[in-house]
């Protein structure tokens, strides 16, 4: 038998429902792979091999008495650590939620539950999802399964690293400026920010609640649409959930036809700042969806210079407000102040968040407590409100032209660990072109389209849509996917390194 | 600092000299089955940490929404109070660090408050007085800090300190008044009488229990001073959670002597948060407020904006009750109370107890004479309101029942009420085990009227004589030999008969 570990989701959901395999056989198989290969990549905080295994018993035991099952039933999957899950550890990649253990499921957490599909893990991230590199989790760094000297991009480099180093064929990210798609085009992953709202944010530990949204990390496109078509919908649990009905995401993905696609290419996410065989490798890109009979235009969008200032300043400040409930009193660590013998309150809050946040972490705290404080609040955060609404109605200029914008994803391919340590603003410029998308809250894919000649590394595309047309990526990328794939006769995955198995 | 060492000027001097600026805050927990952002039950007195969930204990990732019921309260009560009502508004989070609060942010409304620009009209002394409502916004309440151990249950002293989440999340809305102004000697009868009206108003539209007892309405006055002729304002103190319509009167009067006496002897209001010390009257520090709170208010995110239909907004408004002025006149003339009755009524906070004593089958006038009477004395003499001095309008309707079937007089009614204030039971109840009924036994009462005969011959020589007025001398003696449990009437024809007949 080919080796499971190495089988889409949709190729495991068929296999699976023909009987050809069982549940536990696959998650077995990925249990074994992650503890192969997991001590080198640590795409996982947590593994629990026995819930993820007890769950596939019981898929298998329904399937067996011809129960109606979803479709992607069985096929195991990994989750972000920002997610909360009844009865598995939650730490958000933090100290401070070290050893917590929620009490209730995060709303994409129950519906992957409620749809049989085995959790096996939870995967590491950078704390409370700040950074581009999972550099900044607590507990140390996860490994670019293609050069494991290298970022896996972040903050979603768990999720990602898993997808790519055959730990699992499914995972939940986060996106916030980028997290799902710059570790996608990082890894060699898709990745897959839904229109803000498309997916609920209930029981997702906020960062920023008006841009993060969850959303799909996978080896194909398909595999994300029948994902993003399993956690997307309306909750009523999350005010700010879309009510209408969820676009046709995985229809999209199977039509996969560009012919007539209106695609405009973002003049200013591109050229200068922007690594050459990047560059290259979206330059072909685009020839072949031209060839295909796509529509292809060079557009502008002039605010874009301040979407990057916009962001760090409105991340920040909800960031600020968010993180105030660590605070030792119901949860997480609680650190007594050194050498104070009857500690206030307040004493102990202090210590136990000095104690338990990272540098990221307390830096993004002042800046947005900075940010929102009286006489600076109209120029900072009012202004960066301000250049959303402007940045809004450009976006919604530009896709009166054309159906679907196209950039790379990240400016550079990986870069080794530590190189950015020591210089956020670097860092911050790793999510120049992924953005955008929160700041207007619309949806964004970014696709493997190649290896850069320089380093060998994956490049990514990032295809745009409008608001709720969540499809049109699914559509775009497919038909791209497909081309790339026949030139390439194979999955790029397939040519990432063997890892080096333990034993 | 404390009390002892304030420098008072008498209230009529202070006045003599200062005009009183006041502001009004009042908070009101709505009474709705469930939360502001969750679905965890409200109700007051459950066992703590019980009405608890991810949402109102800000369990990480936990996300609120809006009670919709709260929203409607919100929007009956602004309409009640004569506010406009927003098309669209949003929350706010109000950012600061203490324990009983989960989130350290309370969802609150900042600058676009769901009501505003609204008033009442209020009477005092047969005045009428105009209240500006600036706003009425919504928010939720926080938990409650237990400090154990220390004497004063605050927390300096304590050992330690729990806290109690089941408050937390309850819906509130705090009715916040423009600046008031009215003569500087009707300050104190205008800040008590504008409370008690929107109690009565809130009250009326059934949104709050209005229990000033429970926290269920909360008071906060702000008060300043300025020199007679000034337009200069002066800095203010807040006195917080006064927590009876009386202390609110005794707040602003202290406030007034207090700040009084500082600028008397040249010194500066301090700008803070004041505690109204109930036993002596007096006002204590609390947190020094200055201008560099700094709550770093912006709309919350979590939450989508809530813009209610104009059509939904009238048809809430077509289903307010009818106003307090409206409803006073119509009581006034089925009940036949005189202005001076009404006032009277109104004045002790005893309004809605007579409505719904004569509900429970008890005349207006026995109703009033109760309240206004018996009860108000009660009240008064214990500093209490009239309505937390525990009886409840259908106890005085039975005791009154009693009364009319003759088992008891108005006399023993008063022990009645002691033992159904102390929780012996029903009024029937303590009639039976204080031993209570009236004695309208011909036996046992031509005994006692026998012995007062013997016991007074001139008296009775009198009313033989013809002079029947004496004969309430020999009552008298009846009544005292029987300890007030005679039935007057019949002890009073006994007599008669004995010596006219």
């Amino acid at each position: 038998m080919t080796d499971l570990t190495r089988k889409t989701a949709d190729e495991l959901a068929q296999s699976l429902a023909a009987g050809d395999v069982s549940s536990v056989e696959v998650t077995q198989a990925l249990v074994d792979r992650i503890g192969a290969v997991d001590g080198e990549i640590h795409a996982y905080l947590h593994v629990d091999a026995e819930g993820a295994l007890a769950s596939a018993a019981d898929v298998d035991a329904r399937r067996a008495k011809g129960e109606q099952l979803s479709y992607l039933a069985g096929v195991p999957i990994a989750v972000k650590d920002v997610l909360a899950t009844k009865g598995v550890p939650t730490t958000c990649g933090s100290k401070i939620l070290e050893g917590w253990i929620p009490p209730y499921d995060a709303t994409v957490t129950a519906r992957i539950k409620a749809a049989g599909l085995p959790i096996l893990g939870k995967t590491n991230m950078d704390e409370f999802a700040m950074g581009s590199s999972t550099e900044h989790s607590a507990y140390g760094p996860t490994r670019n399964p293609w050069d494991t000297t290298r970022i896996p991009g972040g903050s979603g480099g768990g999720s990602a690293a898993a997808v790519a180093a055959f730990e699992a064929p499914l995972a939940i990210g986060t996106d916030t400026g980028g997290s799902i798609r710059q570790p996608g085009a990082l890894t060699g992953t898709v990745g897959v920010k839904p229109t803000y709202g498309g997916v609920s944010r209930y029981g997702l530990v906020a960062m920023a609640s008006s841009l993060d949204q969850a959303g799909p990390v996978t080896r194909t496109v398909l595999d994300a649409a029948l994902l993003h078509e399993l956690i997307a919908g309306h909750d009523p649990m999350d005010s700010t959930s879309i009510p209408d009905a969820v676009p046709p995401v995985v229809a999209a993905a199977r039509r996969a036809d560009v012919q007539g696609l209106r695609i405009g290419i973002v003049k200013e996410l591109g050229g200068e700042g922007f690594q050459p065989g990047v560059q290259t490798r979206f330059d072909e890109a685009v020839a072949l969806l031209t060839a295909a009979g796509a529509e292809v235009v060079e557009v502008s969008i002039p605010s874009l210079e301040y979407a990057l200032g916009a962001y760090y300043l409105v991340m920040p400040s909800e960031a600020s407000s968010n993180l105030a409930k660590f605070d030792a009193m119901r949860y997480g660590v609680r650190v007594p102040p050194a050498g104070v013998d009857d500690p206030s309150a307040e004493q102990v809050m202090a210590s136990s968040r000095e104690a338990g946040f990272g540098d990221e972490v307390k830096r993004r705290i002042i800046l947005g407590t900075y940010a929102l404080s009286s006489g600076y609040y109209d120029a900072y955060y009012g202004s960066a409100q301000k250049v959303r609404t402007i940045l809004s109605r450009d976006f919604a200029k530009a896709f009166a032209d054309v159906d679907v914008l196209v950039s790379p994803t990240s400016p550079t391919t990986a870069y080794p660990l530590g190189e950015k340590l020591d210089d956020p603003l670097a860092m911050y410029l790793g999510d120049v072109a992924t953005i955008p998308a929160n700041l207007v809250g619309i949806p964004g894919l970014s696709l493997p389209v190649g290896l850069a000649d320089e380093d060998g590394l994956p490049v990514g595309l990032q295809f745009l849509a409008p608001q709720k047309a969540d499809d049109r990526l699914y559509n775009a990328a497919a038909a791209l996917e497909r081309m790339l794939e026949e030139k390439w006769g194979g999955a790029l995955l397939s040519r990432a390194p063997e890892l080096e198995v333990a034993r | 600092m404390s009390a002892a060492t304030e420098t008072l000027v008498p209230f009529d001097e202070a006045i003599s000299r200062y005009d009183p600026v006041m502001g009004l805050e009042i908070h009101i927990e709505l009474n709705t089955a469930t939360k502001m952002f969750c679905g965890c039950p409200t109700e007051f007195g459950a066992e703590p940490n019980t009405q608890v969930c991810p949402v109102c204990l800000a369990l990480p990732g936990a996300l609120p929404v809006v009670n919709a019921k709260a929203v409607e309260s919100a929007i009956r009560m602004g309409l009640a109070l004569n506010c406009s009502i927003a098309e669209w508004c949003r929350f706010a989070r109000k950012n600061y660090f203490y324990p009983d609060m989960p989130k350290n942010f309370q969802t609150s409304q900042y600058d676009e408050p769901i009501a505003f620009d609204g008033h009442v009209d209020v009477e005092v002394d047969g005045e009428t007085y105009r209240i500006e409502i600036e706003r009425a916004h919504m928010e939720e309440d926080t938990g409650k800090a237990l400090h154990v151990g220390g004497s004063t249950g605050r927390i300096h002293g304590a050992d330690f300190s729990l806290v109690d989440y089941n408050r937390a999340g309850i819906p509130l809305i705090e009715i916040v008044t423009r600046t008031i102004e009215v003569p500087a000697e009707k300050a104190p009868a205008v800040a008590r009488a504008y409370v008690s009206y929107v109690r009565d108003l809130i009250g009326g539209l059934g949104v709050s229990d209005v229990r000033m007892d429970q926290g269920s309405l909360r008071a906060d006055v702000n008060l300043s001073l300025k020199p007679k002729g000034s337009d200069v304002l002066g800095t203010r103190s807040e006195t917080k959670n006064v927590n009876s319509f009386r202390s609110v009167e005794r707040a602003v009067r202290y406030e007034i002597s207090r700040h009084a006496g500082i600028l008397d002897a040249g010194g500066k209001v301090v700008q803070e948060t004041r505690h109204f010390q109930e036993d002596s009257g007096t006002t204590l520090p609390g947190r020094e407020k200055s201008d560099a709170d700094d709550y770093r208010y912006f709309p919350e995110p979590d939450l989508a904006p809530v813009s209610p239909s104009r059509e939904w907004v009238e048809q809430l408004r077509s289903t307010l009750p009818e106003p307090p002025a409206v409803r006073r006149a119509r009581l006034q003339a089925d009940w036949g109370f005189s202005d001076l009755d009404m006032r009277d009524t109104i004045g002790a906070g005893a309004l809605d107890l007579i409505v719904e004593t004569v509900e429970a089958g008890t005349t207006p006038q026995a109703a009033k004479k109760w309240w206004l009477g018996e009860m108000a004395r009660r009240a008064n003499e214990s500093g209490q309101d009239i309505d937390a001095l525990g009886i409840t309008p259908q106890q005085v309707a039975e005791i009154q029942a009693l009364i009319d079937a003759g088992r008891i007089n108005d006399k023993l009614a008063r022990s009645v009420f002691d033992g159904v204030i102390a929780g012996e039971g029903t009024a029937e109840e303590v009639v039976v085990s204080r031993k209570l009924e009236v004695v309208s036994d011909d036996g046992a009462l031509g005994a006692a009227v026998d012995r007062a005969i013997e016991g007074d011959p001139d008296a009775a020589q009198k009313v033989r004589d013809g002079n029947l007025g004496v004969a309430g001398a020999l009552i008298g003696a009846v009544m005292k030999e029987m300890r007030g449990q005679a039935d007057a009437g019949r002890v009073r024809e006994l007599i008669l008969e004995k010596l006219t007949s």
